[in-house]
């Protein structure tokens, strides 16, 4: 035990000699959050449209100053001709057409029916896919209006009868950050542990000094507990330096309780901490166990749920994605903190990581024995 | 030399293709200073992973101290030093830390066996607060031999310890071996310096993962078959060319500034070589006999055949 904690100490007083480490804990989480969760976001503002007004009526001014009144778009261009304002796409200068054809609000008041044409750029198909959603919200918004005008009172009231109303839970004011944050954290407390842990150890295979280790009586377990040891106290650490840094700056909502998020946390972090051992034992240099952690963590953090929604991949997808233990975590952190859950809701999740945990440090182990 | 140290028996080693050892067996005394001289790629370090438990044997086996590498080796680990040919402490650390790091993971201090590395340490301990990466390569070797010191071993390995290091160094460390060996510690050390085998006790010559001779280095140069002159003239170039074509002559190497021409028994005639010089339009020619020295040896036993395959 003397041994353990020697290491230990060894080992911090390493990682605190090293200049370039009190940066990656302190200014690496403080600058993903900020910049990650405030740049990486799917609200879409500012969606730049032209507009072609080929009927340049008043009805037709109104949905054009629909669009414009709302924050999401912007009217940065009125054209005369489709052409002119497909030319405007192709250069890339608008997101968005919206074509008024002539006789617009003749047909809308004769026929009570007219139609406009929308074109949107759809190279990012999300963006396209919202794009069209905002625009068909807008245009309902509008037709209500016009209806409201032009039919008596009495038929408002008949249409009125089927209504929908919206509350969205856990994030009530639809705030993306929110959403976003948690997941972040995830994704600091696992680069700090995977990248940190591989390559301490094979830093040490890179030196020589596991040469030196390996002639000393220590016992592998007591070598291999004192480099996990510091790393996941430094991973905790980063946690609650983390949301804290949320709770200041994003005013995060923490709902559940903190205990949970950090017994699952310690659970996780042993998870890629192993999982960095491992990485230790197939590779020779740092170089080496770089490029491997990095493609592991591009896929698990493409996986994790962190951008799209893991219900949303295909079925073989979703299978594979249990063996992402991101994925785990970032249910819990986004579970526990938005939704509050408690541990009966996150247990199955926390038993997997603790499986996972069993699973691959042993593995690790014996392999560490092996090539060691 | 009573009793024994280290033994081993038929040791081999391959790594793919490469034979690294091949049947090598021997045996160091208690308290011996025992040398494996060779040149790079001799198996010398392959040799030293598998007598400190680093590396597993293909056939053979051995012991330190009685206690099998392979079965025994946690107590091996307890009473080796190991100091391998690459630097290989925290160059991160300080003199000091190193040294109490290797101090505690050997369940020791440095104070309790502060005598035995008194003497090497004091030369390093104004630099105890300096980093060991920022230190000489003199200084690094000495804080090496500490840190490998440091838990009293019984048995030394020391792996090229003097390659790298200038010349007045290494024979500072080797004094400091001398010491160390008064102290009773069985000490093996391998080296490619040719010079350093005659401070052995005993060297074991290597050559291509095969022990080719192990003896005093009295015996060494002693059973030396051939008759040496040291032939110096003014163009080394073409002499060296020439003495081989001299008849009777078994072999010629350059050793520095002057030609090494092994014979046998009559052959040749230090007065007639001369002539055979001169008439070459050699000037200034030297040519005086002297005793085999170890590197002399070497090369002769380089020359031999190896044994055809069984």
């Amino acid at each position: 035990m003397k041994t353990i904690l020697y290491i230990i100490q060894k080992e911090f007083l390493q990682v605190f000699r090293n200049k370039s480490m009190l940066p990656i804990i302190f200014v690496v989480p403080i600058v993903q959050l900020i910049i990650l969760v405030n740049a990486a976001t799917f609200e879409m503002k500012h969606i730049r449209i032209s507009v072609v007004d080929l009927d340049l009526s008043g009805t037709s001014r109104r949905l054009t100053s629909k669009f414009q009144g709302s924050p999401f778009y912007q009217v940065s261009h009125t054209a005369f001709s489709y052409k002119e304002a497909e030319e405007e796409m192709k250069k890339g200068n608008v997101d968005m057409i919206l074509q008024i054809p002539a006789g617009f609000e003749k047909k809308l008041i004769k026929e009570s029916h007219a139609k406009v044409q929308f074109v949107i750029n759809a190279i990012n198909g999300q963006t396209a896919g919202l794009t069209n959603a905002y625009s068909t919200m807008i245009l309902l918004d509008f037709n209500r209006d016009v209806v409201v005008e032009n039919i008596n009172s009495a038929m408002v009231a008949g249409l009125k009868n089927i209504q929908t109303d919206y509350s969205y839970w856990y994030n009530p004011k639809l705030n993306y950050k929110t959403y976003m944050v948690p997941g972040i954290l995830v994704l600091l407390v696992t680069i700090i542990s995977l990248l940190l842990s591989g390559m301490n150890i094979v830093r040490e295979k890179e030196i020589g000094t596991i040469e030196q280790i390996n002639v000393t009586p220590i016992k592998k377990i007591q070598f291999i507990a004192g480099k996990l040891i510091p790393f996941w106290i430094i991973a905790l650490f980063e946690l609650a330096f983390g949301l804290a840094i949320s709770k200041l700056l994003f005013n995060i909502p923490m709902e559940g309780n903190l205990g949970l998020i950090f017994m699952a946390a310690s659970v996780y972090i042993f998870v890629i901490l192993s999982f960095g051992l491992l990485i230790s034992t197939i590779t020779n240099t740092q170089q080496q166990a770089m490029l491997v952690s990095f493609f592991f963590m591009v896929v698990f953090i493409l996986m994790s749920g962190l951008f799209t929604s893991v219900e949303s991949m295909p079925q073989w997808a979703q299978t594979l994605d249990r063996l992402n233990p991101l994925m785990y975590f970032m249910k819990i952190m986004r579970m526990v903190l938005l939704k509050g859950s408690g541990f009966a809701d996150i247990s199955h999740l926390f038993w997997s990581l603790v499986i996972y945990a069993a699973i691959i440090i042993s593995v690790a182990i014996r392999r560490y024995r092996k090539v060691a | 030399m009573h009793s024994v140290s280290v033994h081993a028996e038929n040791l081999t080693k391959r790594f793919g293709e490469t034979l690294a050892l091949d049947n090598i067996s021997f045996d160091v005394g208690k308290g011996e200073l025992f040398g494996f001289i060779g040149p790079d790629g001799a198996g010398k370090t392959t040799l030293f992973r598998i007598l400190t438990t680093l590396l597993l044997t293909d056939t053979g086996s051995c012991t330190v101290e009685g206690f099998d590498v392979v079965k025994n080796y946690k107590n091996i680990r307890n009473i080796c030093g190991y100091m391998p040919g690459k630097f290989s402490l925290y160059q991160d650390l300080t003199v000091e830390e190193n040294l109490n790091f290797f101090a505690t993971i050997f369940g020791t201090t440095i104070r309790e066996n502060y005598d035995l590395i008194k003497d090497i340490y004091q030369q390093i301990e104004p630099f105890k607060t300096r980093k060991a990466g920022k230190l000489s390569g003199g200084m690094k070797q000495k804080l090496a031999l500490s840190c490998a010191l440091i838990h009293k071993p019984d048995v030394l390995f020391l792996d090229e310890p003097t390659t790298g290091v200038d010349a007045v160094s290494r024979l500072e460390f080797w004094e400091m071996l001398k010491r160390l060996k008064s102290v009773g510690i069985t000490i093996l050390v391998s080296t490619p310096y040719m010079d350093e085998a005659s401070l052995c006790d005993r060297v074991a010559l290597m050559q291509d993962g095969r022990i080719m001779s192990i003896s005093t280095p009295r015996e060494v140069t002693g059973n030396y078959p051939l008759n040496l002159l040291s032939v110096k003239a003014g163009d080394i170039y073409n002499l060296l060319g020439e003495l081989r074509d001299y008849p009777g002559v078994y072999s010629v190497y350059a050793f520095g500034q002057s030609a090494h021409v092994a014979f046998r028994d009559g052959d040749i005639d230090k007065g007639n070589l001369s002539e055979f010089l001169i008439k070459k339009n050699h000037t200034s020619v030297e040519i005086t006999a002297i005793k085999a020295n170890i590197e002399d040896c070497f090369m002769e036993l380089m020359n031999v055949p190896s044994p055809a395959p069984l």
